[in-house]
């Protein structure tokens, strides 16, 4: 039939879904290309930089900012944005320090689940404001801070009073990886397989890719908002007793400001403000950026009031990279598709 | 065709429905019923409450009064994931699709084929996409994000979710706006099968020959209300038409004759890699000018290019002798050119702005007095022109997207004519909208030209092009291949120019 033959010379486009692929590994290809000359150059300048300590002491604050940052791109990507993580996970660190301090025999395990718990109330809380209450989750950022000052007051949990087995936990390494990478290696691997191998995953990516279109394709978006905060608190309480194993001293102010250089590492490592993109491996790579540079300008004995300059600079290099990259990508799939 | 008894029990019946916003009832006692194995079209002007009745069937709105029956029991559905489970699949009017997701994963949303582990087998995403298209007829890449689609391809994405969902009940609402001839025939064909399988269809058109075309009976709605359901066979085009407007119809396109004058609009050697090449013509004062073509010809391309919206390679715009700056609207608008486009959601309206601001948007400067916009000046000429475009609306306050898609596309047409222009270009100006919308807008060109303006227009509707044009441009494949005067254009002429040699061959 003639019709046929009219509609075959129509659509033929691989070249923007390579564009695309081309787009999403130059992201995290140009972050490891950024840690290798930073490293590279730090190395060369100080050669301590490179010792075991000091690439230890990366990947433990590393892990925990990943942990964080998979939680929030968990969020970012349904298109919310999860501003409490800091107060979280001071006040899992309190919570979880306190516990410790009063039973000594409490093993880690424990002290594990009940920060996740824990973190995990906090989210389902934040979950329905936003749902329900169309409030964002920086009325809890200050509430649950004031709720920390109001338990911890002024008083200070020093390392000495916490379990030897607690505290050995934060600093020690199975097969010579440290508990707490592994941890947030396990985190990291279950999140991208959740995400991109389940239909919870990529329901999330599509309400925050259009939310009509998400409530229109039945998907319960109320229950997937508040589940994937709920992901997010409880990973942000995990951090919290992270946290306390490996720093062993915790008072009220413990993770003040952590939802910043969260929100940070997400958005350099790819993840889209507006939802609908990004990936839990890019907002983790975010983060051991982030920490990279933290370690680097201490090592370089630069003025810290450098790095808040340098992370700023990243974000708006990151941003900046998505608007050029996704014009001409716009541009390129409009170009193909008018070769009629 | 042979209609089969579809039997005594409807699949689904809607039974005394009411719904209201506000103090505005949508849908007023509204009854029908869809029978398994038939195709039931529902007509009715644009707010006359079909879409409402959409919502409702899909779950997204909940009939005030009245019920849904579905295999003789009643249904209340509290959500679209609750009408899906029960086989009621959607095509809606404007696309509903993920931009960042891949089109497998639009088609597939929601109901993953599973694997092992529960995990989704991406394989088997992949095929049934692929199969959805083959039955379609098309070939888009299915692995490419749905972001930049083409308005037609992204109805044939929404076509294929549907079709995907293996309904009992497929509602089509006006799927066929942005597609091309030959992938209506398609869909129909689809659509054919579907029901002889034993789905039901309920199909909402403006067009009527795809109505006589694909359904078996007809249910026309005015203001909200149920006026009659009868099969298709024993009503004319002119009875429903009648039955919709509520009144006889004068001629649908009264085109006055009007003595053109001087050239206003030339344009010369426009071209754009890719796009169109070689594009000249010229508009005179008082005559209307339609550019025709298939879908993808690249009309719209070349009228955006022509107002400066989209950059241009090479050629050049005059608008009364004098030549237009490329790549500036500013400037085109400076010299009395205006844009009514084609996707009227979104490049022709800020919907959550009001109505008055909306209309005086390309005039903000103008009424503005020390730079700001006080209240009086913006709300007189609101009124004057949506007034004369005879636009139905609360108040001028109200957000423009409360409004029906006819009155939508009329103050986007207010918004234009405020400013006065000489040269007027409209991108399918009655696209999606109702008999009697159409003919207010037919006739408000026509008065535009009579008073001396020059119009440039681009339309998929033959009837709409034969009846209104004094000239017809033909584009095929970015170039325009014939010329024809009123006097010789026919359906046949256009067409065989539109479709080339591979009609004829």
């Amino acid at each position: 039939m003639n019709a046929t033959k009219a509609a075959t010379p129509r659509r033929r486009m691989a070249a923007p879904q390579a564009i695309f692929s081309t787009v999403f590994k130059a992201r995290e290809s140009g972050i490891v290309l950024a840690l290798i000359l930073l490293i590279a150059f730090t190395a060369t300048r100080n050669s301590r930089f490179l010792s075991a300590q000091s690439i230890r002491d990366i990947l433990l604050g590393t892990a925990i900012l990943a942990v964080l940052a998979v939680g929030q791109a968990i969020v970012m990507i349904t298109r919310n944005i999860d501003l409490s993580v800091g107060s979280v996970l001071g006040l899992s660190a309190f919570a979880v320090g306190s516990l410790l301090r009063d039973n000594q025999g409490v093993p880690v395990i424990v002290a594990l689940l009940a920060g996740l718990v824990l973190g995990g109330a906090c989210g389902v809380l934040n979950g329905v404001l936003v749902r329900f209450g169309q409030v964002p989750a920086l009325g809890t950022l200050y509430a649950l801070r004031g709720v920390n000052y109001l338990w911890a007051g002024g008083q200070q949990i020093n390392a000495d009073r916490l379990p030897e087995s607690f505290l050995d936990f934060g600093n020690q390494a199975i097969l010579g990886v440290p508990w707490l990478v592994l941890i947030g290696l396990v985190v990291l691997a279950v999140a991208t397989i959740v995400l991109r191998g389940y239909r919870a995953g990529r329901e999330l990516y599509a309400m925050g890719s259009s939310p009509q279109a998400a409530e229109l394709a039945g998907i319960k978006v109320s229950r997937n908002t508040i589940a994937a905060f709920l992901v997010s608190g409880a990973l942000a309480g995990l951090a919290g007793v992270l946290f306390a194993a490996r720093f062993g001293t915790i008072d009220a102010a413990a993770g003040t400001g952590y939802e910043l250089n969260v929100v940070a590492a997400a958005v350099v490592g790819g993840v889209a403000v507006f939802g609908g993109s990004g990936t839990v491996w890019g907002a983790s790579l975010g983060a051991l950026l982030l920490t990279v540079i933290g370690s680097c300008l201490a090592v370089l004995d630069i003025n810290q009031f450098w790095q808040q300059a340098i992370v700023g600079a990243l974000i708006l290099l990151a941003i900046g990279a998505d608007r050029l990259v996704a014009s001409r990508v716009a541009r390129a799939l409009r170009k193909r598709d008018s070769h009629v | 065709m042979m209609r089969q008894n579809p039997g005594p029990a409807p699949l689904l019946e809607v039974r005394d429905v009411s719904k209201s916003f506000g103090a505005v009832a949508a849908v007023a006692g509204v009854s029908f019923p869809l029978y398994a194995g038939e195709a039931h079209a529902l007509v009715g002007e644009n707010g006359a409450g079909k879409s409402t009745i959409v919502k409702m069937l899909a779950g997204v709105h909940r009939p005030d009064t009245g019920t849904l029956v579905l295999d003789g029991a009643p249904v209340d559905f509290g959500s679209p994931a609750e009408a899906r489970a029960a086989g009621i699949a959607v095509i809606y009017q404007e696309p509903t699709l993920f931009p960042d997701l891949s089109v497998a994963e639009n088609i597939v949303m929601g109901r993953h084929p599973r694997g092992r582990l529960g995990m989704i087998d991406r394989a088997a995403v992949r095929a049934e996409a692929e199969g959805l298209f083959s039955r379609l007829g098309v070939r888009i890449d299915v692995e490419r994000p749905a972001r930049g689609l083409s308005i037609a391809d992204q109805q044939i994405v929404e076509i294929a979710k549907a079709l995907g969902a293996d309904a009992r009940l497929l509602i089509m609402d006006e799927p066929t706006a942005a597609l091309s001839l030959v992938e209506v025939e398609r869909l129909f064909t689809v659509a054919g099968t579907l029901r002889e399988e034993g789905a039901a269809i309920m199909f909402i058109s403006h067009r009527f020959e795809e109505i006589t075309a694909l359904c078996q009976r007809v249910t026309v709605m005015r203001d909200g209300r149920h006026v009659s359901t009868d099969p298709i066979d024993d009503l004319t085009v002119e009875e429903m038409v009648r039955r919709m407007v509520g009144r006889d119809l004068d001629a649908l396109f009264p085109k006055q004759e009007v003595e053109p004058g001087a050239v206003v609009l030339e344009v010369e050697g426009l071209a754009r890699q890719g796009v169109f090449r070689d594009i000249s013509f010229s508009v005179r004062a008082g005559e209307i000018v339609a550019l025709a073509g298939l879908v993808g010809s690249g009309r719209s391309e070349v009228v955006q290019a022509v107002f400066g919206v989209d950059e241009r390679d090479a050629g050049s715009v005059r608008l009364k002798g004098k030549r237009l700056r490329a790549g500036s609207p500013r400037a085109a608008m400076a010299a009395g050119m205006a844009l009514v486009p084609e996707d009227r959601r979104q490049q022709g309206l800020l919907m959550d702005l009001s109505i008055e601001r909306n209309v005086n948007l390309p005039r903000s400067g103008a009424l503005a007095r020390l730079g700001f916009l006080f209240g009086g000046g913006e709300r007189r000429e609101a009124r004057r022109w949506t007034e004369r475009l005879r636009t139905r609306y609360g108040r001028l306050s109200d957000a423009v997207g409360t409004l029906s898609g006819g009155n939508q596309q009329k103050v986007v047409l207010a918004k234009w004519l405020a400013t006065d222009p000489r040269v007027l270009i409209v991108d399918e100006p009655t696209r999606g909208i109702d008999v009697g919308t159409k003919a207010e807008v037919h006739r408000l060109m026509s008065a535009l030209a009579a008073e001396g303006v020059a119009v440039l227009m681009v339309s998929s509707e033959l009837p709409e092009v034969l009846g209104m044009a004094d000239r017809v441009l033909i584009m095929r494949e970015g170039r325009i291949v014939a010329e024809i005067p009123r006097a010789e254009a026919t359906e046949d002429s256009v067409m065989f120019a539109a479709m080339g040699q591979e009609a004829a061959a």
